[in-house]
Order: C-alpha cells, then structure tokens, then sequence
C-alpha cells in the first residue's frame, strides 16, 4: 500500500496498472460471489433439503388413529356439534354386519319357519282333539288377559310387517309398484314402525308382568320338553296352566322381547344425543332379535289357530272346552275342574250379564 | 365418462373454511346443516394437518347399500345422489357413512329427522323444474358445466375437484415438484412418476 501510494504520483502507467489488477480482484469477488448464489439457488431445487425443512407430515401411526375412530385433545372439527372423526370406520362394519349377515339370515330363519311349518302342516296336518268334546267349559282368560293379548299381538304384527318392509321391501315393491307407491309405504312403514313401537313396548311388559306367575318353570316342564311337547313318544306331557312351550316363548319375549324394545328405544329417541356407534349395535341387536322374535311368532301363530283344535276360541271367548283343558293342560285342568260350566250356563250367563249391564252407562 | 371426486391437498389446507362457506352459499344449506366440514389434527403442534371433507361419492358407497327406500342413485359422472321424496329420515346412511356426510335438520323423539341432505357435488337432484331442484338440493353446476364451488373458491388449491384423473394427475405433479422422486409411490421399487396409473394397474 505504501509502495502503491508513494509511486501513485510517480506516473500514469503504474496507476493503470494497479487499476487493472482491481478489475481482476472484483471480476474474482464477483465470480465466488455468484458460485455461493448459485449454490443456494441449487439448495432450494434439492427435493431432499426441502423436505428436510417442510413441516413434518401426519405419519402412518397417526392415519392409523384416525381410522381406530379416537380422537385426540388437539382434534378439531369446523361443524357444530359434530361427534364424527375424520373417518369413522365402523359404518362400514356396521353396514357389512347388516347387510351380509342381518338381512339375508333373518329371511333365511323366517323362510325356513314358514317352510317348516307349512310342512308340518301338510304331513303331520293339525293336531285334533282325541276325545270329542264335553260341552263343558273352562274359563282361561280374562277380558283383560285378552284385549292385552290381541293388542300386544296385533301391534307385534305391524310392526313385523313394517319392519320387515324397512329392510326387504325394497327389493321387491319398489320394483312392482312405482316410486310413488313405494315412496307412500316406506314412509308409512317408518312411521308406523317408530310411533307404534313405544306403546308395543309399554304393553309388552304389561303382559309379562300379568303372566309372570304362571310361567314360572316348574319341574314337568323339563319332561314337556324332553318329549318334544308330546311329539315324542305316546301319550300327554304334564302342563300346568302353561306348558313348557309357552313359557319358553313367554321367557323368550321376557327376554329377546325386551332386548328388542330397549334397543328400539334407542333408535327411536336420537334426541337423548346416543352416538352413532351406539345405534350401530342397537340396530344391529334390534334386527336379529325382532328377526328372531318374527320366526318364533310364526310357530306361536300357528300352534294357537290351525296347529291345535280348540286352542284358539280361549284366546277368543276366554273359555276352553274341558277335553281340550285336559288333553293339553292337565295339571291345571285338576286344579279347576270342579269350576266347569255347561254352554247352556254360560249362555244364560252372558244373556244376564249384557241385559243387566248395557242400560248401566246411559244412566250414568 | 368422468369418475368426479373430491381430493384435498392436506399440505396445501389451511384451515380457512372457504369452502364450507362457499358450499353454504352456493346451495343455501338449511341452518344447521354444514355439507363440507374442516377436520383439523394435532392442532396447535408442529405437525397440525387441516383436510376439508364432505360427501366423497364413494364407488361402493355404504349409505347406498344400506338405504331401505332404494333413494340413492349413482349419475353417469359417478356423483352420488339421493330423491329426497322417496327419504324417510330413518338415519341409516348417518350410520353407514364414514366421512359423517348425510346429515339431517331435526333430531326429534320418534326418530323424527326430516329429509336426509348431503354434498350433491353441486350436482342438484331430482327435481321437476329447476326451482325446485335449487329448494331441496341446492345449485347444479354440474349441468352448467361448472366444477363444485367449494374447490373453484379454494384460496390455496388444496381442495381439489374433478374427474379423478384429472384431479390425481394434478396432485401427482405436486407430489413429484415437492421431492418425491417416484410421486409418492416410495415403497414401490418399480413404480416410476410417469406412468403411474399404468404401475397401479400392474400392481407394479
């Protein structure tokens, strides 16, 4: 530097010189200066130095949670009230329970039932009476055993038809009738379904606490059953009041029959707030029971109308032939044999009854 | 034929909720009915991840399978649609769904929740004229030859809308520009970014 200033004024050449040699040092500066920004430049084109750097991904483990339906402290969903993840899986597991196993074995089961007992029906055919009848009668049940009866049963039946349209009908009326017509009786099977239910389950239990004393089990029922309701073998089965098959389908609604209501409830209501996983199973409980439930009612059906002579007109009248008291309830039938009245003592009995009562409610 | 899906670029999401508000707008969704939603993980950590979600118009879908009245219906664009007349508000494709879709204004004792609504892809629905089209189902842009409004509004392009391939090759491309040598397809040795549907087809 001394040397540079002190020549400086000593000529013109030296200081063109020097000059040069700074072009050479700024052209270099220059040069490493856009070696480093090339440099960057290329750091940003590096896939792997940006990803480097990006925020970190969701990784599989917390895809996996998603899918699993939890969701953490530090999830967040923009719709109001929304109990959903981002993916809820089990709709799916619902939908295949549902759809690959409810439905085609509940049409299975009810087929079957209707098949086998057509069957029966025509090889075996009804079961008759095997003494004529005595004429004398036997009082069973009780206006109020017998509206409970009928009404527990007719709403059984709607809501079996109506049910069974919710998850069959589809296949075949939407297809035989039109959109419109279908439109009507599926909104009409909900509808009916949903408001009718509840009553069906108030009256359910109703009738199960009415009947519960004569369905306790008793020791002669485990021989009723042995001997197939005596199907097996010759002779009659003991029976109290009720035999074993009644009870078995007496305890089968006290059972299967309120599983079916409780879970209806939970359907019925979603106002009480239920997730939807909750009415996943309840539906899936609902449909194999009341599936179930419709199968057995076929044998119910059929066994208190055109299985048995002389089972129906107790259900109908209140009053069953003593033959029939004792070929199919023989052990109630010696409890109240001594109670036994002609049909010509009933008649007068009635004729009495609606001459003395009918004029009672316009006076009052 | 299109195949019309929805894809949201979670990278991209961030958490704006345009499109659930362009949604409402564009259908005039009854109150307390949202079609889109925003889910957001790990909010507030580093990795925080947003993905935008409504009705994905599923091949196979489950509210379809599981509907008792039959009302849903596939269009030819492969856009999932139902007839609000034949619905009866049974809940069933709420259960089946697994993006939370279908969606119902009440939720009254005795199973009360009026007429099913979801994302129609702004497809509409059936309907005798298009007043009554927009009233229950809200906008067709589909037949006016437009894309969804929650991804034409979407500020960042996260939510992406069209026909399938359209839409995976657009995200491929951004899958290949953000490093992935192979377009994501990582695991998959012989997998390359140019012919992916190709590798997909071959299980390469």
């Amino acid at each position: 530097m001394n040397q540079l200033t002190a020549q400086a004024p000593g000529g013109v050449p030296h200081l063109r010189y020097w000059q040069g040699v700074w072009r050479w040092l700024l052209l270099a500066f220059a040069l490493v200066l856009s070696l480093g920004i090339t440099q960057v430049a290329h750091a940003q084109a590096d896939p792997d130095r940006e990803m480097s750097t990006a925020a970190p991904g969701i990784d599989a483990d917390q895809w996996r949670q998603v899918r699993s339906g939890e969701t953490g402290p530090n999830y967040r969903d923009s719709r109001y009230e929304s109990n959903y993840n981002l993916i809820n899986s089990s709709g799916e597991t619902w939908r295949q329970w549902r759809n690959r196993w409810v439905s085609p074995f509940g049409l299975i089961v009810i087929g079957g039932m209707i098949g086998i007992i057509t069957l029966f029906y025509l090889i075996i055919g009804r079961k008759h009476l095997e003494e004529p009848r005595s004429g004398r009668k036997l009082f069973r049940w009780p206006l109020f055993m017998r509206a409970l009866h009928w009404s527990v049963a007719s709403l059984f039946i709607v809501l079996a038809l109506t049910g069974l349209n919710l998850l069959f009908g589809k296949f075949v009326f939407r297809g035989l009738f039109g959109d419109a017509f279908w439109g009507w009786m599926v909104s009409s099977s909900k509808v009916l379904h949903n408001y009718l239910g509840p009553i069906f389950g108030v009256l359910l239990i109703v009738l199960l606490v009415s009947l519960i004393k004569d369905n306790m089990p008793k020791k002669h029922d485990l021989e009723w059953f042995k001997k197939g309701g005596g199907l097996v073998g010759k002779g009659h089965v003991d029976a109290g009041f009720a035999n074993g098959g009644e009870k078995a389908w007496y305890w089968l609604l006290a059972t299967v029959g309120l599983l079916v209501v409780a879970s209806g409830f939970v359907l019925d209501f979603p106002n009480f707030g239920q997730g939807r996983d909750t009415m996943q199973w309840a539906n899936i409980v609902h449909a194999v029971g009341a599936l179930g439930l419709t199968a057995v009612s076929i044998g119910h059906i059929y066994i208190g109308t055109l299985g048995t002579e002389g089972s129906l007109e107790g259900m109908t009248t209140g009053y069953v032939d003593e033959t029939w008291a004792k070929e199919h309830h023989n052990l109630w039938y010696e409890e109240v044999k001594d109670q036994a009245v002609s049909e010509q003592e009933l008649a007068d009995r009635k004729a009495s009854k609606d001459a003395g009562e009918s004029p009672a409610p316009r006076s009052s | 034929m299109a195949q019309m899906k929805f894809m949201c670029d979670a990278e991209r999401c961030i958490e704006c909720n345009g499109c659930v508000t362009a949604c409402k707008n564009a259908n005039d969704v009854e109150w307390g009915i949202q079609r889109r939603r925003v889910v957001t993980l790990n909010d507030g950590e580093a990795d925080e991840m947003s993905i935008s979600v409504a009705c994905m118009h599923c091949d196979d879908a489950p509210c379809m399978a599981v509907c008792p009245t039959d009302c849903f219906y596939k269009t030819d664009d492969g856009i999932v649609l139902h007839d609000k007349d034949l619905c009866i508000g049974c809940g069933y494709c709420l259960y089946a769904c697994p993006f939370g879709a279908p969606q119902f204004p009440q939720q009254d004792a005795f199973g009360e929740r009026g007429k099913m609504d979801k994302c129609t892809f702004c497809a509409g629905g059936p309907a005798e004229s298009k007043e009554e089209e927009y009233e229950k189902y809200g906008a067709n842009r589909i037949a006016e030859g437009k894309l969804p409004l929650c991804a034409e509004m979407c500020s960042t392009k996260a939510l992406l809308a069209g026909d399938a391939q359209d839409v995976a090759d657009i995200f491929r491309q951004r899958v290949v520009h953000r490093g992935h040598e192979d377009g994501a397809w990582s695991n998959n040795p012989q997998a390359s970014a140019d012919n992916l549907a190709y590798d997909a087809a071959r299980k390469g």
